[in-house]
C-alpha cells in the first residue's frame, strides 16, 4: 500500500485529523532541505507537501512565489529535490512525500524520466497545480510507476466536475478553501464545512482543506469536518531568514506545536 | 478532430492546435474559463454582438485600414514590392485594439463591471483602458516595473483614460510577470471581474478568441489584395511576441497554399548570445500561462528572463496556434535583432514618413529581406502593427540623444 493510504487509514483509527505543511523545497536554505524535513515530522507532521520552485507560480501568493524566487536564486531545481526525498528517506521510512509545483519543469525533466526518478528517491504523489484532470493524460507515466496524483478541487467548481474529482480522487483530494490564491483572504468556515461534508461522503479518497489557513485556531477550525489540514504561506513566511537547523527546527516547533495541539485536541 | 489540412479549423473543442494550447491552470479557473468559453461561442454566432463589434470597428477604430505600397522602400531595397497593412493608423496606434474592443463587449455581454489586463510595451493596456472608459467599466492594468520604466508616456496615457496601473515587481518584472499577477487577481475576483488578456496566448478560450478579434485583419487585408492587385501576396510577415498580430494577419491566408507565412521574432542581441526573446525559433515545447506552446526555459525548466529592444516582444512563450503552425511547417519564424529591428526604424521613417513601433520594425526588417529574396514582381506584405510615439524615448536613449 502506498505510503499516503497507509497514513491515512492509522490516522481514521487513531481518530485523528493529519497534519499536512508545505515548504518550498530549498527555502530558507537549501544545505537544511533535509534538516527541515525532518524537523516537520518531529513537530507533528502526517504529510509532507514539498514544493517544486517554479519561477512562473501562477497559482500561488507573494509569500510562495518569493521563496520559489529565492531558492531559485539559489540553484535550486528538480533534480536537488528528488536528492533531498532520498535524503530523507534515509531516516524517514513512514512520512508520505507529496511534490507540488507546476508542470513545466517535469515537462523538461520528462514523464518518463521523473516518474522513475521519483519512485526510486521516495515520492508518494505529486500535486501539478497548473494540470487539472482534463490535461492528465500526460501524467499516465507518473501513475503507473505508482505516483498518486493529487487532485484540487475549489469553491468554484462545478457540480458535474466536482463528481468527476471525485471519482478520479486518489491519495487525498485538496480542497481550496477559498477562491483565490494561496495565503490570502478569510475563509468562511460554515461555507467549507457544508461543501467539504458532502466532498467526503463521495470523494474515493481523504479530503485535505488548504489555503488560507494560518495558525491553531483556523486549524482546529477546520479539523472539525476535514480528514486533513494543510498549512502553507503561514508557515513559509515564519521560516524566511532562518539559517541553521537549530533555527528551522526551532522555528518549525513553534509554529506546528500548538497546532497540532489543536488537532489532536479535537 | 478537425483535418490537419484545414489549417482554418483550430483549435478542437479542448481548445487544442495539434497537441499546443489547452487549459493548463489551477482548480480555482476552471469554472471561469468554462464560463467564458460558453459565453464566448455563443457570443461569435451571434448576429447582433458582431454587428455591434463591427460598428464600433468602423466607427471607433476607424477600420478598415489601408494596405499601402511602401515604394520608395521598395525601391530602396531593390526587391520585390513591400506593402503595409496599416494597423498604426487605428485608434491608440496598434492593432491591440481590434481585440480589446471584442473582448470588452463579451465582458459588458457577460454582465462584469470591471476589467483587469498585463501589459507589456503598454499598448495593450491603453487599448484596454481606452475601451473600458469607452463602455463605461472599471479598470485595472498589470506592468511589470522594468516595462513601466521604458513606457513611461504610456503608462501616464493609461492614468489619463482612467485606468489603476499596478507595478508588478515580482521575477523579472516585465510581461510575463504582469501576466501572473493579473491571473491572481482574476482567480481572487472572479465574480465580477473579466480579464482581457492582450495576446494568442494563456488558456482556451483566449488563444482562439484573441485570434478571432484580431483575423480582421487578415480578412480585410485579402480582400484588398484581391481588389486592388487582383492577387494574393507571395508572403507575409509580422512580428511575433506572443503573436496576436501574426495570428491576425495569417489566419485568413492560412488554407491559401501559395501565400508563404514568415513570423519575426525578437532575437534581441542575437539568439547565440542567448538574450533574445525568440520562443519558437530557439525554444522547445513547454507548458506557461496555461497551456502548451513553444518556451524559453533551463535544463530546470524555469522560465528565463529573456531581452528585446521592444517591451511587446519581449515575452518568453508565444501563442499555441503559431507553435502548431510551426511544427506543421505552415509557418516559418525566424529571428530579429535589436539592430536590425531599429534600422529598418530609421530607413521606414526616412523613405516613408512612417514611424513604426519597435515590435513593428522587426517585421520590417523581414519584410525587406524577404523582398530582397523575390523578384520585382513579387509581393511582400508586412504587418505594420503599430505605431512608434512610444518608442521615441526608447529609441533616443539608446541613440544617446537627450529629448
Amino acid at each position: 500500500m502506498n505510503r499516503i493510504d497507509r497514513r491515512f487509514n492509522a490516522l481514521k483509527v487513531a481518530g485523528r485529523t493529519g497534519l499536512i505543511p508545505f515548504v518550498t523545497a530549498g527555502d530558507p536554505a537549501p544545505e537544511r532541505a533535509v534538516d527541515l524535513m525532518h524537523a516537520l515530522v518531529d513537530a507533528g507532521a502526517d504529510i509532507i507537501e514539498l514544493g517544486v520552485p517554479f519561477s512562473d507560480p501562477m497559482a500561488d501568493g507573494p509569500v510562495i512565489q518569493h521563496a520559489s524566487e529565492r531558492a531559485i536564486a539559489k540553484g535550486v531545481g528538480l533534480v536537488d529535490v528528488l536528492a533531498w526525498v532520498t535524503a530523507f528517506r534515509e531516516r524517514d521510512k513512514d512520512t508520505p512525500v507529496v511534490l507540488m509545483g507546476y508542470l513545466n519543469p517535469v515537462e523538461i525533466h520528462g514523464y518518463q524520466r521523473f516518474a522513475a526518478a521519483a519512485v526510486t528517491a521516495g515520492v508518494d504523489g505529486v500535486l501539478l497545480v497548473d494540470c487539472p484532470l482534463e490535461e492528465a493524460a500526460v501524467l499516465a507515466p507518473l501513475r503507473k510507476a505508482g505516483l498518486k496524483q493529487i487532485l484540487l478541487a475549489a469553491p468554484t467548481t462545478a457540480p458535474a466536475r466536482m463528481a468527476q474529482l471525485c471519482e478520479a480522487a486518489e491519495g487525498f483530494l485538496y480542497y481550496v478553501s477559498f477562491a483565490g490564491i494561496t495565503g490570502a483572504g478569510r475563509l468562511s468556515t460554515q461555507d467549507i464545512a457544508t461543501r467539504v461534508a458532502e466532498l467526503r461522503s463521495r470523494a474515493k479518497a481523504p479530503v485535505a482543506v488548504g489555503f488560507g489557513v494560518k495558525d491553531a485556531q483556523s486549524a482546529k477550525a477546520i479539523s472539525e469536518f476535514a480528514d486533513a489540514v494543510v498549512i502553507g504561506s503561514a508557515l513559509v513566511e515564519r521560516l524566511d531568514g532562518a539559517k541553521t537547523a537549530q533555527d528551522i527546527a526551532a522555528r518549525v516547533d513553534d509554529f506546528l506545536r500548538p497546532i497540532r495541539t489543536a488537532l489532536d485536541a479535537s | 478532430m478537425p483535418s490537419i489540412q484545414d489549417f482554418r479549423q483550430w483549435p478542437d473543442a479542448r481548445g487544442r492546435f495539434g497537441s499546443f494550447g489547452g487549459q493548463y491552470v489551477a482548480e480555482t479557473l476552471m469554472a471561469p474559463l468554462a464560463e467564458l468559453t460558453e459565453a464566448y461561442l455563443r457570443l461569435r454566432e451571434d448576429p447582433q454582438f458582431l454587428a455591434e463589434l463591427d460598428r464600433d470597428l468602423t466607427h471607433y477604430v476607424g477600420r478598415p485600414s489601408p494596405i499601402y505600397h511602401a515604394e520608395r522602400l521598395s525601391q530602396h531595397v531593390g526587391g520585390a514590392r513591400i506593402l503595409l497593412k496599416r494597423e498604426d493608423l487605428n485608434h491608440t496606434g496598434a492593432h491591440k485594439i481590434n481585440n480589446t474592443i471584442g473582448q470588452a463587449l463579451v465582458a459588458k455581454r457577460m454582465g462584469k463591471p470591471r476589467v483587469i489586463a498585463e501589459t507589456g510595451a503598454g499598448q495593450h493596456g491603453v487599448a484596454t483602458a481606452t475601451v473600458a472608459a469607452r463602455f463605461g467599466l472599471k479598470c485595472v492594468v498589470y506592468m511589470g516595473a522594468v516595462d513601466i520604466e521604458r513606457q513611461k508616456i504610456n503608462v501616464y496615457r493609461m492614468k489619463l483614460l482612467g485606468a489603476e496601473v499596478v507595478p508588478v515587481t515580482s521575477g523579472s518584472k516585465t510581461l510575463k510577470d504582469a501576466l501572473n499577477e493579473a491571473m491572481r487577481d482574476w482567480v481572487t475576483h472572479v465574480a465580477d471581474t473579466f480579464y482581457i488578456i492582450g495576446t494568442v496566448a494563456g488558456p482556451h478560450p483566449y488563444p482562439m478568441m484573441v485570434r478571432d478579434f484580431n483575423a480582421i485583419v487578415g480578412r480585410e487585408a485579402r480582400a484588398q489584395m484581391l481588389e486592388q492587385y487582383g492577387r494574393l501576396p507571395d508572403v507575409l510577415t509580422a512580428c511575433v511576441g506572443g503573436g496576436s498580430n501574426a495570428i491576425g494577419l495569417f489566419h485568413e491566408f492560412l488554407n491559401d497554399e501559395g501565400v508563404r507565412m514568415v513570423g519575426a521574432e525578437a532575437a534581441g542581441e542575437g539568439i547565440a548570445t542567448g538574450h533574445h526573446a525568440a520562443s519558437l525559433a530557439a525554444g522547445r515545447p513547454g507548458v506557461l500561462h496555461g497551456n502548451r506552446t513553444y518556451v524559453l526555459c533551463d535544463e530546470h525548466g524555469q522560465i528565463i528572463e529573456t531581452h528585446s529592444v521592444s517591451a511587446g516582444l519581449d515575452y518568453p512563450g508565444v501563442g499555441p496556434e503559431h507553435a502548431f503552425l510551426k511544427d506543421a511547417g505552415r509557418a516559418e519564424y525566424v529571428g530579429v535583432t535589436d539592430e536590425e529591428a531599429l534600422e529598418a526604424f530609421h530607413l521606414l521613417a526616412r523613405t516613408e514618413g512612417i514611424l513604426a513601433a519597435l515590435e513593428s520594425s522587426h517585421a520590417v526588417a523581414q519584410a525587406i529581406k524577404l523582398a530582397r529574396e523575390l523578384p520585382k514582381d513579387g509581393i511582400v506584405l508586412c504587418n505594420l502593427s503599430g505605431r512608434g510615439d512610444k518608442d521615441v524615448h526608447t529609441i533616443a536613449a539608446r541613440e544617446g540623444v537627450q529629448v
